[in-house]
């Protein structure tokens, strides 16, 4: 729902303040100097010139640029447009990790990063600007120091906090470009509306296991997210717990590419990907090509757009508060000491495993039976209905779905495990791993 | 028109893992019905309960996405590739299409 009161973002006309971007979009700021006709060979002393600091570099940034600056396509103009761009990173994760370095390594003026998560030590198989030194600490701190220590001419700015309907805009409005690094649809469809509304462009990245998606939104030129994807899918659709899981180098391609889509339209070469949506599968090494085209009744960049504020996107996306499943009422549950009791005053009883054949490997209860959650329905011929019955997955979410299935089909001395094996290694048994 | 259907990562479990598809059909609408049919997992994941393509899956023919051809009435020819191209937003939110 649209705040009540706040009126209509203005649309804005042109876009102040910013460094010249790709396409010969109005600059609002005064270049004092001439194309260079400078030259950089060895460590010559610059000619002086009457410059202000943002738009020179210094001797250490000259050496520090070089191969940057050798390049006819980017050279003192592309360095010095580097320097002047402010770019907001959202996400200081799998994607923000490899983008901000990279930004932050090609000279970036001001990186922003937006992110109030803290560093977990699940999180180190892909976040590469986190080291195992850093777990706990928030990722903003983390970030931060990494970036400063490979660039410390970078100005980084950190938001620790929640991107909202209330704060997107004013967080947004002094950056001239934004990357979404975000793993959440409310978010990815608030940053893209906040993008729209204030006519910044929004480089967009996403990925899941072996698969990514890259994409350069820019709705004074092209199509917005909501013209690719009008609606997300409703949480719990299929309700599961069973965890995506990620190739942990699959982000830090994604997010290269992000970088690399930021750091060309600042310097204003190449093509930007607006208009196309690039698909990687890492597991075809193919990299797609799709046509993106502007929805002219989009609602947010269309011709009539019919949203001219930022809305409640946890309720556009059917979510509320953390919950992200449905929850299947009805079922019986046990606890992990309950059933450890079971076992030890040798109550007769089925232990069944609803967890995928990889995850049994990792680790399992003893005396568990493995049927995946989706050979269920084929394989309840081999249970009995007159046993008692407990059934778990990982988390207790599967086992949850596993538990209604069998009570519709007439089982009725079914449990579901509360918390899964993750919770029998917290209360029962230690040494089963987590994962 | 014997055309081919590329699946993406997160539903190819439906389909015996494949990455491809190929199916007989003389429209888009015809191809998925045919893929639904023969992979039954796979239909809630495209179809909605009233048998609409759900709205964060996209179909493209070739790279032109089918909602600026004739939708799932585009034609199609020998030889031609449909992408199911779905949303996906990082390794927490496509649980919800992928069980």
């Amino acid at each position: 729902m649209a705040n009540p009161g706040r009126t209509p973002y203005p649309r804005p006309q042109s876009v102040p303040n910013s460094v010249l971007l790709h396409d010969g979009l109005q600059a609002g700021v005064q270049r004092h100097i001439e194309p260079p006709a400078l030259h950089f060979e060895g460590k010559k002393e610059m000619a002086t010139l009457t410059l202000t600091p943002t738009e020179q570099l210094s001797k250490d940034e000259i050496l520090r640029y070089s191969r940057h600056l050798i390049m006819p396509e980017v050279g003192m103009e592309g360095q010095l447009k580097l320097k002047k761009a402010k770019v907001l990173c959202i996400g200081a994760g799998g994607l923000g990790s490899p983008l901000a370095l990279y930004l932050a390594a090609a000279g970036v003026g001001r990186l922003g990063i937006v992110d109030f998560d803290v560093v977990d030590f699940t999180n180190l198989q892909r976040q590469v600007i986190h080291t195992t030194a850093d777990v706990g600490k928030p990722k903003l701190t983390s970030a931060k120091e990494s970036i400063l220590e490979l660039n410390p001419n970078v100005e980084v700015v950190t938001y620790e906090t929640r991107l909202t309907s209330e704060n997107a805009l004013d967080l947004l409005k002094d950056y001239d470009i934004i990357v979404d690094g975000t793993d959440n649809f409310p978010t990815r469809y608030l940053v893209n509306d906040a993008c729209v509304l204030l006519g910044k462009p929004n480089v967009y990245g996403s990925i899941f296991r072996f698969e990514g998606q890259v994409s350069v939104f820019d709705a004074r030129k092209g199509p917005c997210y909501r013209c690719l994807y009008p609606e997300p899918p409703p949480p719990g659709l299929v309700p599961s717990c069973a965890e995506g899981g990620v190739l942990g180098v699959l982000p830090g391609i994604v997010g290269c590419i992000q970088a690399m889509e930021a750091i060309k339209l600042i310097i204003g070469q190449g093509q930007p990907l607006i208009g196309r949506l690039l698909v990687y599968d890492a597991l075809s090494i193919k990299f797609r090509e799709l046509k993106l085209r502007k929805n002219p009744e989009c609602p947010v960049c269309g011709a009539q757009p019919t949203i001219t504020r930022l809305i409640d996107y946890e309720q556009f996306c059917g979510i509320r508060g953390e919950e992200h499943t449905p929850v299947i009422t009805g079922i019986r549950e046990i606890t992990a000491r309950e059933v450890k009791k079971m076992m030890d005053e040798k109550k007769p009883f089925v232990l069944i495993d609803v967890r995928e054949p990889h995850e049994f490997q990792i680790c399992r209860i003893p005396g568990s039976k493995l049927i995946p959650l989706g050979e269920v329905p084929k394989r309840m011929n081999e249970l009995n209905s007159a046993d008692e019955m407990v059934v778990y997955c990982r988390s207790g979410q599967r086992s949850a779905r596993a538990v209604d299935l069998l009570m519709k089909a007439g089982f009725r001395k079914v449990h579901n495990l509360g918390g899964g094996i993750l919770a029998w290694s917290d209360q029962v048994d230690p040494s089963v791993p987590k994962y | 028109m014997a055309v081919k259907i590329m699946i993406p990562t997160p539903l190819r479990q439906y389909v015996g893992k494949r990455d491809q598809v190929e199916v007989e059909a003389k429209t888009v609408a015809e191809a998925l019905s045919k893929l639904a049919a023969e992979y039954s997992e796979l239909r809630r994941h495209l179809y909605t309960e009233e048998g609409k393509l759900r709205s964060f899956v996209n179909i493209y023919l070739g790279d032109e996405d089918i909602r600026l051809l004739q939708r799932e009435q585009t034609p199609l020819h020998e030889n031609d590739v449909l992408s199911i191209v779905p949303s996906i937003a990082g390794g927490t939110a496509l649980r919800c299409i992928c069980s």
